[in-house]
Formats: C-alpha cells, sequence, structure tokens
C-alpha cells in the first residue's frame, strides 16, 4: 500500500482529504506541525507528501526546499496546497522543484486524480 | 570839537553803511553777485578779527608790554598761511554740509546731537558776552576821550545812557540786515559789503593815525627806530612761554569765534577765495599792526601820565589839535566795534535761536512743526535772540562797570571759545571722535576755563570769594583756581588756558575711546573726515594714464561678469573708441560703464570700491564699505529668501516622497490583506466543500453524514463570523459608527464581558480575581462596544494563557477623568519582539488551540477603543500577558476621528 504524509493544520481540511484518499485505498498519516514535517518524511519514508503552504513553525515552501536539498528525497513527489490562491506562491513553489501545485478549495476528484497520477498508479 | 559834530558823523557813517547793505542786499537779491564774488570782499570781511580791542587795545597793550601784541596776529596768520590743512577743509565741509555756525557744525559731526549744539552755544554766549560788552565799552570811552579833550564845548551824556544808544542802533541794524530773510545757508551778502567797507575805514584809519605820528610827530621812520629803541621798560621784556600761550591761543581763536566762523566758513561763496586770503588776510594784519608800537612811544611820550593807553590812538591826535584825523580815528575805531558786534550778534542769534529757542518752542508746540508757518517763528526767534545777546553785553558792560583793560576781556573770550577746538578738530580729522568725548572735553574744558580764568576775572570776592581764590575749592589747595595741582607759578592766563585745554583733551579723548559712535555719527565722522574724497573722484574722472591696466580691468571683469560677457562688453567699448580688436583706453565712459556694469552684478557701492581699489585709491571710506555692507545685506536677505523657498521645494518634495512611499507601503499591504483575507476565507470554503461533495455522494453512514454536516456548519459559521468582523472594522476604521452614548455600571459591564467570554474553551476552569469596590464607576460611554473590547481580551486569555491553575486578574483605576482597567493573566505572555505586531489585522501569533478567530480581534478592540476616545495597550513588564484599557469617563459626544491612519483602512 502507497503511503501519503498529508501536512495540513487545518483539521477539518485534514480529515476531509483524509477520507476521500483512504477511500481510494492510500494509507494516509496526517501531521498539523511543519517542524516536524522532516523528521517525519524521513521515518515514514512516503511515496506522496501533500503540504499546505501556511503552516505553524515550518512554512510549506521551506520544507518543500529543505526536502528537495536532500539527495535522499531528490525523486520524492510533493504536492502543494495554497489557500491564498496567488500566482506569486505557485511560481515560487514551483522553482522550489514542486511536483504539483493545487489551490484550495479543490475539487475532490481532481485532487484524487492528481494523487493517483503523483503515485504512478 | 563839539559833540553834535562827532553825534552826526558816526550817523551819517551809520546811513552810509545801511546804504551799502541795503543796495548789496537788492542786488544780491536780484542776483546780481558779481562784485560780491570778489575774493578782495571775502578777505575784508575777515577783518573783523580785528575788533575795538586790537584797533584801540593793541596800543594800549604795546605801552604795558612790548611786542607782545604781535601774538594776536601772529596766530592768525600762521592759520592762514597753513589754510590748506584746516581752513580748507573746514569751509569744505561747511559748504557741504550747510552748517549755519560753529555749534551747528559740531552738533552735526557728532551724530546731529542737539545737547552739543546747546552746549557749544552756552560757552560761545558765556564767552562772547564779555567781548560784546567790551566794544560797547570802547564806543563809550571814545565818546568820552573827545568830551574830555574839549570839557567846555559839550557835557558828555551818561556812559551808560551812550552804551544803551549804540546797543539799540546795533541791534536796529542787525535786525534789519541780519534777518532780512532767511537762507539755507545763513548768508548776509549785505552784512559782509558793509563789513568790508568798514575794514577798509579802520585800516585807513589806523594807518592814517599812523602815518601821522610816524612823520608827524617822530621825525620819519629811522628816527622812529631809534626811540622805540630807547623806549627802556622792564615790562616790555619778552615772556616766551606767554608768547608760545598767545600765539596759539589766537590761532584757535580766529577758528572757533562765532563771527569768525560765520565771516570764514558760513558767509564763503567761493573755497577759492581761502586762497587769495590765505595771504592777503596776513597782509592786512601786518598793515594793522605796522604802527601799533610808534603809536604806543609817541603816546608815552607826549601824552600826560595816568592817560589810558587804550586810547591812546584817539587821544594823540586829539591831544595834537589834529581834529579831523581824530574823526578818522575814531570812526575807525567805531567801525571795529559795530562790525564785530554786528557779526558775533548774528552768529550768537543763530546758535540760540536754532539749538535753544527753536527747539524749545517746537517742544512747546508741537503740532507747530506740521502747521507750515514756522518762517515766521524762527525770524522772530532771530530776532529775539539777536535782542537779547545785545542786552547780555550791554547788562555786562553795566555790571563790570567796564573796568578792566580791553586786551584782558578780549584774551578771557578767546580762551573760553577755544574749548571748542579739540572737538572741531577731531570733528574733521579722526573719525574716531565721538558723541561723547565731544560732551566730555567741551563740559570739562567750559567748566575749567570758568573756574581758572572766567569767574576770577571778576575780581576777588566778586563772583567767587577770596577765601576760595586763596585756599581753594573745599580748602584744598590743588583746588585753587589759578594753581591748579600746585602750578601757581604759571601767569593766571597761560595756566587756565593749558588746564583747561588739556583736561578737555583728555575727556575728548577718553570719552570717545571708550564709547562706540552711532551710526549716524559714523556717518557724519566719515562725510566730515573724507570731505575731499569727492575730489579725487573728481581728479579720478579726468585721469587716463591710471596705474590700473586694462588687463586687470578685464581680468576682475571677466570674474565678476563671466567670460563671454566681460570680453564682449571690453570689445564693445574697444570699438566705440576706434580701436577694434584692442583692449579700450580707460577713458572715464569706459570706466563708468565699467562701475555700472559691475554694479549690476555686485552693486553700485562694491563696484565703485573695485574700480578704486584697482586705481591704487588705496582708501576705501567707511561710507564705501556701510554701502557695500547695506548690498551684502539686501544680497543675504535675497538669497535667505531663495533659502526658504528651497526649503519650502524640498519640504514639499519630501512630503511628496512620504506620500509616495505610504502609497506604495498601502498597495503591498492591500496584496498582503488580500492575500490574507483570500486564505481566510477560503480555508473554511475548502471543508465545505470537500465535505458537501462527500455528503453528495450520498453513500456514508448516517454518522460520518452527522459528523461531516456538523463541520460543514461550523466552518459555515467561521465564514459568517469572519466577514462581520471584516465589516466591523471597516467601519470602525471608517469613523462610520453610531455610538450609542449612555451612563454603564463598569462592574456589570465586566460581569457581562465575563459570562459571554466564558464559551471560549468552556472546559478551562480560569481563577477571575476582581476588586469589585474599585469597579463601582458608572461610565458615560458605548456599554456594547466597550463589552465587545472586554469580551475579546478576556477570550484572548482563556485560549492562550498557558499556565495550569490559570488566573486572571482584573483590576480597576480611576485617574483624574479617566478610568484604567488592565487584564493580567498568568501565562507566558507575549514575546517582546511580538508585542508591537498584536494589534495588526491578522496578527495571529499561534494557530494552537485556535477558537476559530481569524486575528482581527485585537485590531477590532483597538478600533473601538479609539472610537470611544480610549486606548488599548499592551501592558510589558509584567508576569503574564496583560492588557490595559483606558477610557474616559464621558464622552461629550462622539468623537470626530480624524483620517489619521489611512494605511491601516484597505480598500
Amino acid at each position: 500500500m502507497r503511503q501519503v504524509l498529508l501536512v495540513e493544520d487545518e483539521a477539518n481540511i485534514a480529515e476531509a482529504l483524509r477520507f476521500i484518499l483512504s477511500r481510494d485505498g492510500w494509507a494516509v498519516s496526517v501531521l498539523a506541525d511543519g517542524a516536524r514535517a522532516l523528521a517525519e518524511v524521513a521515518r515514514l519514508r512516503p511515496d506522496l507528501v501533500i503540504l499546505d503552504s501556511m503552516l505553524p513553525g515550518m512554512s510549506g515552501l521551506e520544507i518543500l526546499t529543505a526536502l528537495r536539498a536532500d539527495p535522499d528525497h531528490a525523486g520524492l513527489p510533493i504536492l502543494m496546497l495554497t489557500a491564498k490562491g496567488q500566482l506569486r506562491d505557485r511560481e515560487a513553489a514551483e522553482r522550489a522543484g514542486v511536483s504539483a501545485f493545487m489551490s484550495k478549495p479543490f475539487d475532490n476528484s481532481e485532487i484524487r486524480a492528481l494523487v493517483r497520477d503523483l503515485l504512478g498508479a | 570839537m563839539p559833540f553834535n559834530v562827532l553825534v552826526l558823523t558816526s550817523l551819517a557813517y551809520v546811513a552810509f553803511l545801511f546804504v551799502v547793505a541795503f543796495v548789496v542786499e537788492r542786488r544780491a537779491m536780484r542776483g546780481e553777485m558779481r562784485f560780491l564774488r570778489s575774493p578782495v570782499v571775502y578777505t575784508l570781511s575777515l577783518s573783523i578779527y580785528c575788533t575795538a580791542w586790537t584797533f584801540y587795545g593793541a596800543v594800549g597793550s604795546a605801552a604795558r608790554t612790548g611786542v607782545e601784541f604781535l601774538t594776536i596776529y601772529l596766530g592768525p596768520t600762521l592759520v592762514f598761511v597753513g589754510w590748506w590743512w584746516v581752513l580748507r577743509k573746514l569751509v569744505r565741509i561747511g559748504r557741504r554740509q550747510r552748517v549755519t555756525s560753529i555749534a551747528d557744525l559740531i552738533s552735526s559731526r557728532y551724530g546731529k546731537s542737539n545737547l552739543l549744539g546747546v552746549l557749544v552755544t552756552v560757552i560761545a554766549v558765556v564767552a562772547a558776552t564779555p567781548y560784546i560788552a567790551l566794544q560797547l565799552q570802547s564806543v563809550t570811552l571814545s565818546f568820552g576821550a573827545f568830551a574830555a579833550s574839549d570839557p567846555q564845548a559839550w557835557a558828555m551824556p551818561g556812559r551808560d545812557a551812550t552804551a544803551i544808544w549804540v546797543a539799540a542802533g546795533l541791534a536796529l541794524f542787525t535786525i534789519l540786515f541780519g534777518t532780512r530773510n532767511l537762507d539755507a545757508k545763513e548768508q548776509h551778502h549785505g552784512i559782509v559789503m558793509a563789513i568790508a567797507v568798514e575794514a577798509v575805514v579802520k585800516l585807513v584809519a589806523l594807518l592814517a593815525v599812523g602815518i601821522f605820528v610816524v612823520w608827524g610827530l617822530g621825525g620819519g621812520p629811522s628816527a622812529m627806530i631809534a626811540r622805540i629803541e630807547a623806549h627802556v621798560d622792564p615790562q616790555w621784556a619778552m615772556q616766551p612761554g606767554r608768547w608760545a600761550g598767545l600765539i596759539f591761543l589766537s590761532a584757535a581763536a580766529v577758528i572757533t569765534l562765532p563771527r569768525m566762523f560765520q565771516v570764514l566758513v558760513v558767509e564763503n561763496v567761493d573755497e577759492a577765495h581761502l586762497s587769495r586770503a590765505s595771504w592777503a588776510f596776513p597782509a592786512y594784519l601786518f598793515a594793522m599792526s605796522l604802527f601799533i608800537l610808534p603809536i604806543a612811544v609817541i603816546g608815552l611820550e607826549r601824552m600826560p601820565a595816568g592817560a589810558n593807553p587804550d586810547m591812546l590812538v584817539l587821544t594823540l591826535p586829539l591831544h595834537e589839535g589834529q581834529g579831523g584825523l581824530a574823526l578818522l580815528a575814531f570812526l575807525g575805531g567805531f567801525s571795529s566795534a559795530t562790525s564785530m558786534v554786528i557779526v558775533e550778534t548774528i552768529a550768537l542769534a543763530t546758535m540760540v535761536s536754532n539749538h535753544i529757542l527753536m527747539p524749545a518752542w517746537l517742544w512747546l508746540r508741537p503740532q507747530a512743526a506740521v502747521s507750515g508757518n514756522l518762517r515766521g517763528a524762527i525770524l522772530l526767534a532771530r530776532r529775539l535772540s539777536i535782542i537779547m545777546v545785545l542786552a547780555l553785553g550791554l547788562a555786562y558792560f553795566r555790571l563790570s562797570g567796564g573796568s578792566g583793560a580791553l586786551a584782558a576781556i578780549g584774551q578771557i573770550a578767546f580762551a573760553g571759545m577755544a574749548q571748542v577746538l579739540p572737538a572741531l578738530l577731531g570733528a574733521i580729522f579722526w573719525r574716531g571722535g565721538s558723541k561723547l568725548g565731544a560732551l566730555l572735553g567741551l563740559s570739562i574744558g567750559f567748566v575749567t576755563w570758568g573756574y581758572t580764568l572766567f569767574l576770577p576775572s571778576f575780581g576777588a570776592g566778586a563772583l567767587i570769594s577770596a577765601d576760595l581764590l586763596q585756599n581753594g575749592l573745599f580748602g584744598l589747595a590743588w583746588l585753587r583756581p589759578q594753581a591748579l595741582f600746585g602750578t601757581g607759578a604759571m601767569d593766571p592766563l597761560i595756566h587756565s588756558i593749558f588746564w583747561s585745554l588739556a583736561l578737555n583733551v583728555a575727556g575728548y579723548l577718553i570719552g570717545s575711546l571708550l564709547s562706540f559712535p552711532d551710526p549716524v555719527e559714523r556717518i557724519q565722522g566719515a562725510a566730515f573726515v573724507n570731505a575731499f574724497d569727492d575730489e579725487l573722484q573728481a581728479e579720478r574722472v579726468g585721469w587716463t594714464h591710471g596705474q590700473a591696466e586694462p588687463e586687470a580691468l578685464l581680468n576682475m571683469a571677466q570674474r565678476i561678469l563671466g567670460e563671454e560677457a566681460a570680453i564682449s562688453f571690453f570689445e564693445a567699448e574697444a570699438g566705440a573708441q576706434g580701436k577694434a580688436g584692442f583692449l579700450p583706453d580707460l577713458t572715464p565712459r569706459f570706466l563708468a560703464g565699467l562701475e555700472r556694469n559691475l554694479a549690476g552684478s555686485v552693486g553700485a557701492a562694491t563696484a565703485h570700491a573695485m574700480i578704486s581699489q584697482l586705481f591704487g585709491r588705496a582708501t576705501v571710506t567707511v561710507e564705501d564699505l556701510m554701502a557695500v555692507a547695506t548690498e551684502a545685506a539686501q544680497i543675504m536677505e535675497y538669497s535667505a529668501r531663495l533659502e526658504s523657498q528651497q526649503s519650502e521645494l524640498s519640504r514639499s518634495a519630501r512630503q511628496l516622497r512620504e506620500v509616495n512611499e505610504k502609497l506604495t507601503q498601502l498597495s503591498v499591504q492591500k496584496d498582503a490583506f488580500l492575500s490574507q483575507i483570500s486564505h481566510e476565507l477560503r480555508t473554511p470554503m475548502t471543508s465545505i466543500r470537500a465535505f458537501s461533495e462527500i455528503l453528495a455522494e450520498g453513500d456514508l453512514p448516517a454518522v460520518r453524514v452527522a459528523e461531516y454536516g456538523q463541520i460543514i456548519h461550523a466552518e459555515a459559521k467561521r465564514l459568517t463570523r469572519l466577514l462581520d468582523d471584516l465589516l466591523d472594522l471597516s467601519v470602525l476604521e471608517n469613523g462610520a459608527v453610531h455610538l450609542d452614548l449612555a451612563l454603564s455600571h463598569l462592574g456589570q459591564m465586566i460581569d457581562r464581558a465575563l459570562a459571554a467570554a466564558s464559551q471560549t474553551r468552556p472546559e478551562r476552569n480560569f481563577d477571575i480575581q476582581r476588586d469589585y469596590a474599585s469597579e463601582e464607576i458608572h461610565l458615560r460611554t458605548d456599554a456594547d462596544r466597550l463589552v465587545q473590547v472586554l469580551i475579546n481580551l478576556i477570550s484572548n486569555s482563556r485560549k492562550y494563557c498557558d499556565a495550569q491553575a490559570p488566573v486572571l486578574r482584573i483590576a480597576v483605576r480611576q485617574k483624574g477623568g479617566r478610568v484604567v482597567v488592565d487584564f493580567i493573566d498568568n501565562g507566558a505572555g507575549i514575546a517582546k519582539d511580538k508585542q508591537g505586531l498584536i494589534f495588526e489585522k491578522f496578527a495571529r501569533l499561534s494557530d494552537d488551540g485556535r477558537a476559530g478567530g481569524a486575528g482581527l480581534g485585537l485590531a477590532i478592540c483597538r478600533e473601538i477603543m479609539g472610537n470611544l476616545g480610549g486606548t488599548v495597550s499592551y501592558l510589558p513588564g509584567q508576569k503574564g500577558a496583560a492588557f490595559r484599557v483606558s477610557l474616559p469617563l464621558r464622552i461629550e459626544k462622539p468623537q470626530e476621528r480624524p483620517m489619521e491612519k489611512p494605511q491601516e483602512r484597505p480598500q
């Protein structure tokens, strides 16, 4: 079973994503604290990381940059979510090497399809 | 000779003088002044130096002390021979400054001080009164001499009566010709001509008597010289000290005596006359002195012992039976006396009326100065002054009893008037001389003169007591009037001259050095001392081989006008001179043009000073410098104006920059705000959308449906609250809020807030510490709004206080018209670097344990408190988080909030 790490501090959003992705057969692990994200990636070695951009402790962009700097996680697919909806954030994330980018609110079927693609299924 | 003949002759002579004066006056008024403009008339008018004192007294003096009388002629001779140094300058200044008297000159030079004018006038009147009396006495004596020679023929009227008649006649003449009209320069052509005629009469009379004596009585010149040499008198021994003193005194007198100043300076119509007078006047004096000694020697030989030597000129011809010659001598003496009295009276009357009567009259009737009828007043003052001066002379004559030798009285007058000399010479040669110095010197000299010479001259016991004369003032021997500081061995006259002038000069120097002249004094000082500067300028105009090279001028002009402008000006000038391609000649026309050109850039005074400097005229005068300073001040004022304009410009530029920065900042803040709003709106919407899609699939267990429905509901409420907050904030920030003002109880409001806030994290059990007594305050405010703030603060505490046993202390204090409510909990508080941020919008510090707020709470609190006329602030330095609410007891009217912080208002 493919492992998905979801880093999201909004409990309700995390619950919604956990529900729909679990239902698709992915193992979903939820983390609310950005500061612990890197350690969790190292421990869990997920197949996909879904990052919220606004996180307590460490922002999504910072986590992304740190992961991409680590050769261990060079090929790790990372999906970034943002509620700010500004082009600037998207460009910054793409420069940092994000795999995919999605604005909140999202269409459930879209995010499911995207996760499926990213996991290579 | 019958008395009638004498009187008739006198009257006829006087009438003749009237006619002369009248005719000349008429012709002068018609502008026919050609013969008046003769240096001969000017020189003859100067002969009023030779008064009755010289006419009669010189012979008396010679009879007593030998050739000492010559000193009285030597002083003026020296002054006139050296006319270039002093007289020329005096006359120039007198004409330039329209000086009307010596008092006017002194007053004008020292800052136009009328006090000085009054002082000089007083000195002149005091010194001249005995002198005028002396003239009256000589006329009376000459009448007496005739009477004595022929006692049977006629009875001599009382000597007082004679003096009164003479004085009255002189007053009439002086008023008629001295105050006919007002002339700005105080010139009296009729009188000057009459004096010139009288000068001829007295010279002819004295020469006639002298010739008669030498050739008629003395047996020719060689016999005469032998007789003089045979005359041995120990009194005739020469006293060098007295000689030096008397020569100096008469030199001073010829300048300072009011009548001499009048004819020398005031009545001068042409400066060139001075150069003629410089030899002609000494020649006249020489002629006047030529026969003095022979007359004295023959008189002493032939006249009975005890005859008045002062009257020898008259009595010797009478004694020898020469009635006609005696009459001529009488007319000569009469001329000497009358011309002196007339001019002296005019001079003194001018001073008295200009410096005393008119100022006093204008002071008493200030409105007269503007009413315009000053002419009549001035003429009246002038006439009254004439009568007053003559009356003073007459009074002195009667009081003094006509005693004393003529020469002594004359010397006293000389010494008195000589006190003006230091101030006068300082006035025209020393720019440092100041008003204070002049006042000091004049008054000290005048007092010393009065004390050492004038008062004692009346004799011991007359005006000062014999005791004082013997033992000195206050019994101090060194203050004896005729032996100041123990110098009793000196001749009294020399003693007085020495001390009065020494103290006078010392006072003048010290006063001048200790005081700083005011601007008027400085300007006048410069005008007087530099009286000949314009002459140098005049010379410059005609000066084509100047020391300045055209290259130097071009160099200077280039620096001031700029290279091209200077060259084009020089080229144009050279072309105009017909030598295009070369530098122009330094013609006056070119220099004037250059100066004008430079003046356009640096100001007229500076330009003038520069060109003067280049032409080697080394002395740039104080006036030049002052003019330069004035220009510099104007330039500075102008540049100050420019500077202020510039600073105004840079101020508005700075304001523009600030506004621009603010706008940029606003734009950035707007973006950040929109981004925040977007995030705050999208977050709940994300949950709502995701769960509603899940619910729409319709295959969920009922428990999940309920749970997810609950989430959708909560997130929808969160959205609503966010929108409410935004709207609230918008209204508050725009000041469009409506306040419901009413009296409310503070304790009750806190109760309400606590009750409402208890729904925030209701699971936490807070220990609320209150002092109910302190909350017994009634506030006039908007209770709902205030409670909203209180709820927010208490909720925040409930949300963020991380203590195990949380405590919230609410402390109320009333300070003046304000109430302060502090909320202090026992949590970790807010980090120092975050304290400044918490009142900003969306400044949520932590997302942990958040109760659905969007981070607008404290921003709203701040806006509400602003509307309530109060503040909310973070209290640093407390154990936990501490907020202070401060507000007035009463809001009298809804606060008009100025739009002072536009950057905080989005859109």
